[in-house]
């Protein structure tokens, strides 16, 4: 496969057409928005967590098809997750996308995230996936409970 | 007959001057592979690519002529001081000011307007002033005014556009009032291709005694600049969007309002004499140039300027506009497919978007195809607010670009609509 197909497969255009949990959740427990001023994507991701766990997850916003069904992805993996899991899972997300596994990353425990391994051959589309995993991540591991985070991918990446 | 054969001489005469085959030797990097299919560079409004010429000129100053300016008595001083001024004379000539001493050299067209907004705007501003800009302003002629603005209690006031992205004139000219203190407006949008009826817009200010600032980067490798037809009293533009390099632009402003400025830096060069107690500001056009600038780079502008004169504004303009005209019908002839900015005069720019794909994917498939355009808002927020959409896709012109790369456009677009099943 062509890197341009492996990085446009089947499963990101899907997700891209039809996004999973693309809904807002009133009063969530966390509300997040990741903005990319480079390029505008901007997305709003909202977590409930109960007990150490991701109840709910889900997004809302406007962007690339990489960035949307990263999103997608994102929220779909992460729920029904423990906050530790969902970490574990971040970092290796990063790695991947990032090239820091190597060009052929072993991807398995990935799930269909893996579907996004073919970013890394594409260093400017880095931030499009990554988007919305670090203003998950950031509001995730946010000490202070303020409502509403910015999290831009200039300053995350 | 007799006037057929002058004609066809004439006819023959331009074919030879512009060839396009000849022209596009003199930019090495037009023969550049990327992901192994040969460069279609359709990023122009970013940033032109430079001739053999103007890259020549850097090496040989460096290699030959390099010192600092109006300080050393000594040899090379004075071949550097002579480049430097000889190239001042050359944008003179180019944007057609009456005098050398009219030209600034800054590092390009963003400093350019900060120099006006700090220099005349933090001056002749007060509370309640305005300063008119337009809707399709790119952000360094938004921003500097808003600074400026913000401190001196002054309002900002912007001239909308239509559909088209053309300018609504008649609230322009409601908008003109007592109050109005300075406009500035963009001549060509880098974003929409729209050629602004600038010369109308100083016309009117000026009947108010209104000053005007053009803004020129977008025009410059377009269409040939006359500032004292068009009567401006400032015109900035930056040497990298006329095929010199990067980090060195001017700005054109009338004596008589630039000596009224107040100086925009201080430092070395733009003093006549300082003591501790006080210091008075060298002449015009040192007052505004302190500090030792980009010398190799103006020198290349003087080079640069130099090759795009003798390729013609004339030739230039005529083959743009058919090289506009065939992408225009064939961007529009392909279905999803729509483009951004059909104002009816327009120069060098192809913004479109597509149903179902976000143009930052656009970019990405054409650049696998070798095709180098431009994603995103380009730098004009307001605009793409005003049509509605978050990103545009962007092909913009220059005079080395054929009609065979807007075919390979067009190719890649059907590659995109493919990959995504659009």
């Amino acid at each position: 496969m062509s890197a341009i197909n492996e990085l446009y497969q089947q499963l990101i255009l899907e997700h891209n057409k039809s996004p999973r949990n693309f809904r807002t959740i009133e009063h969530a427990d966390k509300t997040v928005e990741g903005y990319n001023p480079l390029c505008g994507d901007h997305y709003t991701i909202y977590l409930n967590v109960k007990d150490n766990r991701i109840a709910d997850a889900s997004f809302q916003g406007a962007g690339c098809a990489i960035s949307k069904a990263s999103a997608s992805m994102m929220t779909s993996a992460i729920k029904g997750a423990t906050v530790e899991e969902v970490e574990s899972l971040f970092q290796k997300f990063h790695a991947v996308v990032t090239g820091k596994m190597g060009p052929d990353p072993d991807v398995e425990d990935l799930g269909s995230l893996g579907a996004l391994a073919g970013v890394a051959e594409f260093p400017a589309r880095i931030k499009c996936a990554s988007l919305a995993w670090h203003a998950m991540h950031s509001v995730l591991h946010e000490m202070n409970d303020s409502p509403k985070t910015i999290v831009t991918s200039d300053t995350t990446e | 007959m007799k006037k057929n054969d002058s004609a066809m001489m004439m006819d023959v005469d331009k074919r030879v001057r512009f060839d396009i085959e000849r022209i596009r030797e003199d930019f090495p990097i037009l023969h550049t592979l990327v992901h192994g299919k040969p460069l279609v560079y359709l990023d122009n409004a970013a940033t032109t690519q430079k001739p053999l010429h103007v890259i020549d000129a850097d090496q040989r100053y460096y290699h030959s002529q390099n010192a600092n300016i109006h300080r050393g008595v000594h040899y090379l001083s004075e071949v550097a001081t002579f480049e430097y001024e000889k190239a001042r004379g050359k944008v003179k000539n180019f944007v057609n000011a009456a005098d050398n001493h009219e030209i600034i050299f800054v590092r390009g067209a963003t400093e350019a307007i900060n120099l006006v907004a700090h220099g005349y705007g933090r001056k002749f501003l007060a509370e309640g002033d305005e300063v008119i800009i337009s809707a399709m302003e790119h952000h360094s002629n938004i921003v500097p005014w808003q600074m400026v603005c913000a401190e001196k209690k002054a309002v900002l006031r912007v001239i909308p556009m239509n559909d088209e992205g053309e300018l609504l004139m008649d609230e322009y000219e409601k908008m003109l009032s007592p109050k109005t203190k300075f406009v500035s407006v963009v001549m060509v949008s880098n974003s929409l291709g729209t050629v602004n009826p600038v010369k109308d817009i100083i016309k009117s200010a000026h009947a108010l005694g209104v000053p005007v600032l053009v803004d020129g980067a977008q025009a410059v490798s377009h269409m040939k600049i006359d500032v004292r037809d068009l009567d401006c009293d400032f015109f900035a533009f930056s040497g990298h969007k006329v095929f010199a390099p990067t980090g060195v632009g001017a700005l054109y402003g009338k004596a008589e309002i630039l000596d009224r400025m107040d100086p925009y830096q201080g430092g070395g060069d733009m003093i006549e004499s300082v003591t501790f107690e006080k210091t008075t500001y060298n002449a015009l056009p040192y007052k505004f140039e302190a500090g030792t600038g980009n010398i190799a780079g103006v020198v290349g502008l003087g080079v640069a300027i130099d090759y795009v004169r003798r390729v013609g504004f004339e030739e230039v303009e005529e083959y743009e506009r058919e090289l506009l005209a065939y992408g225009t019908t064939l961007l529009s002839a392909i279905d999803g497919v729509r483009l951004v900015g059909t104002a009816r005069e327009k120069a060098g720019v192809l913004s479109f978007v597509m149903e179902h794909v976000h143009p930052h994917d656009i970019g990405t498939i054409l650049d696998q195809e070798g095709i180098a355009i431009r994603t995103g808002h380009h730098c004009t927020q307001p605009v793409m607010k005003r049509f509605g959409i978050p990103a545009t896709a962007r092909a913009s012109l220059a005079f080395y670009n054929t009609k065979e790369e807007l075919d390979a456009l067009g190719r890649g677009i059907a590659k995109v609509k493919e990959i995504f099943h659009a």
